[in-house]
């Protein structure tokens, strides 16, 4: 610790002689940086699916409510979700869902590099299994909703 | 990641880690059941395009143990999933340091809460 603090004490020291003055001033970042480049959008977008998936939970929570209250007051919940507004904000929070759930995939080869026979494995291979998944889970908790009893 | 979140981290290294389980497997749970299931109810059934499941239908399912597991963790493990994420976004984001603390306990507490709900309503169902 002391010794670093020498060296600092002493960089310091060049550094007020030196042309190269590091500048201790540090530049406020603006709230909207993640405007300027697609590259920050995008990491901003996903970011704020968040909010996509905590809508979703409260949703249910409120579907959930409405089962426990009876058949009217289900069917009243079932009735609001066929307003404009509820298609509408349910419409972009699914597009953000989407979103999030091909990020998300998509992060497994990045994570985890798979090697065979000394090679690597392309990570679209490696991101394969989630999509398998992902289409073998909905399309039972589809087939559970749907069949009828 | 920005410096605040390094910070956050290095201040309180064990409860992160765990922090990041939970936001993990609230991330895999959120990709591979809410598209579905927010298709379904939110999409298909109110605009006719499938139709929509009965009430007696809907509660047989709930009724059944296993749907009721699967419906908290729907719940519970997403809400611990955005508390993590729409934490460092409003850290990072919007660069508001000396909120940190205000902001981790609405994100957990509301996580929090929407858990104790989901358990509640699964109980009582």
């Amino acid at each position: 610790m002391t010794d670093q603090a020498a060296i600092g004490q002493t960089t310091t020291d060049q550094a007020v002689r030196s042309e190269f003055h590091p500048r201790w001033h540090r530049k406020r970042v603006s709230t909207w940086w993640w405007l300027g480049e697609w590259h920050y959008l995008k990491f901003i977008l996903r970011e704020l699916t968040s909010l996509s998936v905590a809508w979703f939970v409260v949703l249910t929570l409120f579907q959930l409510r409405a089962l426990l209250h009876g058949p009217e007051t289900y069917a009243h919940f079932t009735g609001r979700l066929q307003s404009p507004l509820m298609i509408a904000l349910n419409l972009i929070a699914f597009c953000f869902v989407i979103f999030h759930a091909i990020t998300w995939f998509n992060l497994a080869p990045r994570a985890m590099a798979v090697r065979m026979g000394g090679k690597r494995v392309p990570e679209v291979l490696v991101a394969a299994p989630n999509y398998v998944l992902w289409f073998a889970v909905s399309a039972f908790v589809g087939w559970l909703l749907l069949r009828t009893p | 990641m920005s410096e605040s979140s390094i910070e956050s981290m290095k201040t309180k290294p064990s409860n992160e880690a765990f922090f990041w389980l939970l936001f993990s497997a609230g991330g895999v749970v959120a990709a591979v059941l809410i598209p579905i299931q927010l298709f379904l109810f939110g999409l298909a059934f109110p605009l006719g395009w499938l139709p929509q499941p009965s009430y007696e239908h809907l509660m047989a399912l709930v009724h059944s143990p296993l749907a009721r597991l699967y419906l908290f963790v729907l719940c519970s493990l997403p809400l611990f999933h955005w508390a993590h994420r729409f934490r460092f976004t409003l850290y990072d984001g919007l660069q508001v340091k000396h909120l940190n603390e205000v902001i981790f306990a609405f994100c957990y507490g509301g996580a929090l809460l929407g858990t104790v709900l989901a358990a509640y309503l699964l109980s009582s169902i």
